[in-house]
């Protein structure tokens, strides 16, 4: 009677092991559905995006090289001028401006956030932190519009619209961001890295530059990548600062247009199927392709980081 | 992350819309009990109004629910066409727009909306000719005491690319002229904004949409009123319309009668800044024929 028990006991799955096994089902079923999700937003951005090419017969080189957005009129030969280069410079140029700007702000307040005071850090700078995440990008908008437009125009002439004013909001925008990236990179430095610096007898800002700032640098970099593609792909607040003119930039307080301020300008005029709808589609595709571009970036820092 | 929120996003918005073309299609002569759902989706001009008329018609009629979007004219022309949507609003006729089969909807007018040129306060100017307007607009005045203003450089402020408001103001106020690559803004609050505090600065607007922090300018001595607009004397206007992918049901229908219905057109209609379609005394078709 006694083996008989344990004989059923050791054969059968307890139920902990049944909550287990469902437990993993769940998880794997979530992990499919996301999976999925991704293929068909691959999937149904590339039908639309691609269309333009192989529907409307739109050259791929006058699409990414072309100067000439106007895709309701077509040149002297035929052609739809669909040339998306000012929108493609657009974006770069904000992106860039901002993480250049964006990073040593970060930097310098993780390094007094985590080596500086931690305290004070964790008391008062992570709160402010959180709620610039947190605030909805419309507001950032609002605020360039009403107050950073005007003073650019204050101070430097012209109309204040433009990608200087658009590079501002995005430093703003992911100013915490990559701060809160770059404090968790610090942050993951080995503590035994900066004890063994100062018994070396280094001081205190020789360890942090010369040890915690090497070590994270790969961690830093995946931060400030991180930001740049939130700000490739933020369409709301720079749209209302930046003054959307689909011309090739030619200086930073000119108005000028990106990606996103076009797409999302546009997409509601359109008809789903034309020319004018499919050329947006595919300026769709094009920041897809950007975010994966950045996605591969950051794996690539990443990686090299492990294996230091 | 984004993958996944955009992701779910998406799959709501198939299911819903998914939802309404099912719910449109369940036929004439249902029980008034019954719950009745409306989408109505498109012009972000006269989403204000279709949305407190909505709001009205469903006190009174409780077991009707009445989802008004906004999302553009061609959005709504392309989702009516489709019978994604019971109602499509659009600024501009079917006939006008490309990709859309007009033969296919019916046209409701609810209203109209005169459109005038408006600048920043500060100009100088309060009457332009049209051969004027269209200059300013084409780049070819680029400033403002050219034409009996200050010295300042004109900013022109455009609306995005095949917006409705844009394509009428460059039917009837620029005759069909193609403005200059400048500045494009989407939403008329954000163009109010710019407008009122750039030094210089000219776009156009829906009557309902200005007050007195920017100024409209009369056109060839005629001023922006309704009751130029009644009479066609001033021809920058245009109807709102509610498209139907063929007649419409008979829940839509009531709807639609009612916004039509004198209580809507002499209260709400002119209440938000529009102007009565039954107030007009003139006619105008797709091609611009006016009756």
């Amino acid at each position: 009677m006694k083996t008989e028990s344990i004989k059923k006991n050791l054969t059968t799955r307890s139920k902990k092991a049944k909550i287990e096994r469902f437990g993993k089902l769940v998880s794997f079923i979530c992990i499919l559905i996301i999976i999925a999700v991704v293929v068909a937003i691959f999937y149904f951005v590339s039908s639309k995006g691609l269309a333009t090419f192989f529907q409307n017969k739109v050259n791929v080189i006058d699409f990414i090289f072309g100067k000439d957005w106007q895709p309701s009129s077509v040149d002297q030969s035929g052609k739809p001028l669909v040339g998306a280069l000012p929108m493609i410079a657009g974006s770069f140029i904000v992106t860039v401006l901002s993480a250049i700007v964006a990073t040593p702000f970060a930097v310098g307040t993780a390094i007094f956030m985590v080596e500086v005071s931690p305290k004070r850090g964790a008391n008062l700078l992570q709160p402010v932190i959180e709620l610039l995440v947190g605030i909805p990008s419309v507001v950032y908008g609002f605020i360039g519009l009403s107050v950073i437009v005007p003073w650019i125009r204050g101070i430097f002439g012209g109309t204040g619209f433009g990608i200087l004013a658009g590079a501002i909001i995005l430093f703003i925008m992911i100013l915490p961001t990559v701060t809160s990236m770059t404090v968790d990179a610090l942050k993951s430095v080995p503590r035994h890295y900066r004890e063994a610096s100062l018994a070396l007898g280094a001081t205190r800002w020789q360890t942090t530059y010369k040890v915690v700032l090497r070590v994270a640098t790969p961690g830093i970099l995946t931060a400030v990548i991180f930001g740049m593609s939130r700000a490739f792909g933020e369409a709301l607040a720079i749209q209302m600062v930046i003054g959307n003119s689909a011309v090739m930039p030619t200086g930073l307080l000119t108005p000028a247009a990106t990606l996103t301020s076009v797409l999302t300008m546009g997409i509601g005029n359109t008809i789903s199927g034309t020319l004018q709808n499919n050329v947006l589609w595919s300026l769709a595709l094009v920041l897809l392709f950007m975010s994966l571009f950045f996605n591969l970036i950051m794996r690539m820092i990443a990686k090299k980081g492990a294996m230091n | 992350m984004k993958f996944v929120v955009a992701g779910l996003a998406l799959v709501g918005l198939m299911a819903g819309c998914g939802k309404s073309s099912s719910s449109s299609s369940d036929s004439t002569n249902q029980a008034s009990t019954k719950k009745q759902s409306i989408t109505a989706v498109g012009s972000t001009a006269l989403q204000p109004l279709v949305e407190s008329a909505a709001e009205a018609f469903s006190n009174e009629n409780s077991n009707y629910q009445i989802d008004v979007q906004g999302g553009g004219s061609g959005t709504g022309l392309s989702q009516v066409q489709t019978g994604a949507v019971d109602i499509g609003n659009s600024d501009v006729f079917a006939e006008e727009k490309s990709g859309i089969d007009s033969s296919k909807l019916v046209d409701h007018k609810v209203a109209v909306v005169g459109m005038a040129p408006v600048v920043n306060k500060e100009v100088g100017v309060t009457n332009i000719t049209k051969e004027n307007l269209i200059k300013v607009f084409t780049g070819k005045v680029t400033n403002w005491k050219e034409i009996g203003g200050k010295d300042q450089t004109i900013v022109v402020v455009n609306r995005a690319t095949g917006s409705g408001t844009r394509a009428t103001f460059e039917k009837w106020g620029l005759d069909g002229a193609t403005p200059i690559k400048s500045q494009e803004q989407d939403s008329s609050g954000t163009v109010k904004k710019i407008v009122a505090q750039t030094p210089g600065a000219i776009s156009y607007l829906a009557f309902s949409q200005t007050d007195d922090t920017l100024k409209m300018l009369s056109v060839d001595g005629v001023k922006p009123t309704n009751q130029n607009v009644a009479t066609n004397k001033w021809v920058i206007w245009s109807y709102e319309h509610m498209y139907t992918k063929g007649n419409p049901t008979t829940k839509v229908k009531k709807f639609l009668d009612y916004v039509l219905s004198k209580e809507v057109q002499g209260g709400l209609v002119e209440k938000m800044g529009y102007l009565p379609v039954t107030d007009m005394k003139v006619e105008r078709d797709s091609n611009g024929k006016v009756k």
